[in-house]
């Protein structure tokens, strides 16, 4: 297997927000977590252009980096998870992420914050998979069915595609061939940076 | 209920024929007539870009996506509209490599510097011995309000400490289970304890600010070094330079302590953006080891480095030859207002060749 990655183009993408939708609904993401979001810029003017958000599973993963129990890990596949027992709520994954993906249940309640969140490429967490403490706690665990993300699966427009990081770049260098402009990709450069 | 009409089936079937047509039309337009290069679906994939291509039409728009770019969405958190923040990168190698490194070298110098100095100086003794006399240094209410600053920082510098360096010093040893614990544990004590400090630091504040203001004795006592590595005392009133010093510095750092730890208690209440956060985070982090490092220098004069210092923040009496040879100003006040006090305790003599029994 090589290394997963999300790609969204936004040459493409229309603000439908299914991948919202499907995420919240096949993950059970709590209330108040948006593990996907869709961002619109622009908004209602001639050039308004969309993007899908989330986790981006960096290759060298700040967030990784600055854990301070060292429970966020990077997996063979090149999904960022997390272990839920080991977070302390502290907000340093936040801090560092590029993407804003780390989320948590409460906000302010003087920084308790409780468990952090965010998405899981659709491949559980640390617990069994498959089980109920793996679905509760870290949502589908599609990768081992041999499914990708819901997200990317059902994007109508096929704007958010998600898999191996070589295929997503080629499928975007063919549409680049085709549409005869460059440009307007969102996650893949940013996420594939190795930090010095 | 819809009846099928003649007509109705007529301009369905006209617009299924119209679609039939017009297919083949939209296959002709794609590619672009203007593309680069043409290229058909389920031709190989290009191995590269051709050079011809043309700059995105959303060029400057996607150009600002890099760093900084805030949109909107549809979920009730307008903080999430903002797509890609740089800055965090940047703050986590500052918060490794210069805080981390600094911190360390702070701690682990000022823990050398003072063992030199307790084995060159050793033990600062009272040179003319107790004379068995207390005098009142500090009112109850003053030892209350030092230790309950002193403790609840001491708390929080550890606290604060585990969240540094446990990942590299602690987790190894306690194991992920024990050490989560550990830094949860000690991110709760942080919070809450963060409260404690902030009224110790109000009540020494209010307490103490008067005798910590500059006076007549200071320049001297700072051209003598404080006594420090001589023989002999400088004169001082209640505080001298170097207590003032450590007065100022708890009570101005540990304001901004207070200030920046509310800010990260309550995430985004005074300000939107991440920058300021990771900014803030850094202040407080680079502060508070700070802080620690200067304590420590503290704790040791207070306590294994000087005989007789414990009292004053102990019982809150000391003897009268101590405060003669530390604060001889403060003493002569002391006196002339509530009169010698009696012996109450045994005499001892003191290492001074040349001192006089304080009498």
């Amino acid at each position: 297997m090589g290394k997963m990655a999300f790609l969204c183009d936004g040459d493409r993408c229309i603000e439908c927000n299914a991948c919202v939708t499907a995420c919240k609904n096949e993950n059970e993401v709590p209330w108040g977590i948006n593990r996907r979001r869709v961002v619109t810029i622009n908004d209602g003017l001639a050039d308004e252009k969309s993007l899908s958000v989330a986790c981006m599973h960096c290759s060298d993963a700040p967030c990784v980096a600055v854990c301070p129990t060292n429970v966020i890990y990077t997996t063979a596949d090149g999904v960022v998870l997390h272990d839920k027992d080991g977070c302390i709520g502290c907000g340093y994954c936040f801090y560092a992420c590029p993407f804003g993906a780390p989320q948590y249940p409460q906000k302010g309640n003087f920084g308790s914050r409780g468990k952090m969140d965010k998405c899981t490429f659709c491949s559980g967490g640390p617990e069994e998979t498959g089980s109920q403490e793996e679905f509760s706690k870290y949502g589908r665990n599609r990768v081992a069915e041999g499914k990708l993300p819901l997200c990317a699966e059902m994007c109508s427009t096929k704007a958010l595609i998600a898999g191996d990081a070589d295929v997503l770049s080629d499928i975007f260098r063919q549409r680049v061939v085709e549409r005869g402009f460059g440009g307007g990709s969102y996650g893949l450069t940013e996420s594939r940076k190795q930090r010095t | 209920m819809i009846r099928p009409t003649l007509g109705g089936v007529l301009a369905a079937l006209a617009l299924v024929v119209l679609m039939a047509v017009s297919v083949p039309a939209l296959a002709d337009v794609r590619p672009p007539a203007d593309a680069a290069v043409a290229v058909t679906p389920g031709q190989d994939i290009p191995q590269s870009l051709p050079s011809n291509l043309k700059s995105n039409p959303a060029a400057q728009l996607w150009q600002g996506v890099g760093d900084g770019t805030v949109g909107r969405v549809s979920i009730p958190d307008p903080q999430a509209g903002r797509l890609i923040q740089t800055s965090g990168m940047e703050w986590l190698e500052f918060r490794s490599e210069v805080i981390g490194f600094w911190g360390m070298v702070a701690v682990l110098g000022m823990v050398t510097a003072l063992t030199a100095f307790f084995m060159i100086r050793g033990r600062i003794k009272i040179d003319s011995g107790r004379s068995g006399r207390l005098i009142q240094r500090f009112k109850r209410v003053e030892v209350v309000g030092h230790w309950l600053t002193a403790i609840s920082f001491l708390l929080l510098a550890l606290t604060g400490l585990v969240m540094l360096y446990g990942r590299d010093l602690l987790l190894p040893w306690m194991g992920p289970a024990i050490f989560a614990g550990v830094a949860e544990a000690g991110k709760y004590a942080h919070n809450f304890g963060g409260f404690a400090f902030m009224a110790g630091l109000v009540m020494i504040f209010v307490m103490w600010v008067r005798a910590n203001v500059w006076d007549r004795y200071d320049f001297n006592w700072i051209l003598k070094g404080g006594g420090l590595l001589s023989k002999g005392h400088p004169p001082a009133d209640k505080f001298n330079f170097g207590q003032k010093t450590v007065f100022w510095m708890v009570t101005l750092v540990g304001v901004a302590l207070s200030l920046s730890g509310l800010n990260l208690l309550m995430p985004f209440w005074f300000t939107s953006d991440i920058e300021t956060m990771q900014l803030v985070q850094l202040i407080h982090a680079g502060l508070g080891v700070g802080l620690f490092a200067l304590m420590l220098a503290h704790i040791y004069i207070g306590s294994v480095g000087m005989e007789s210092a414990f009292d004053a923040m102990s019982t809150g009496q000391v003897d009268i030859n101590w405060a003669r040879e530390h604060h001889s100003a403060w003493v002569e006040r002391y006196v002339a207002e509530h009169g010698e006090p009696p012996v109450t305790q045994p005499p001892t003599k003191g290492p001074g060749a040349s001192a006089q029994p304080a009498e």
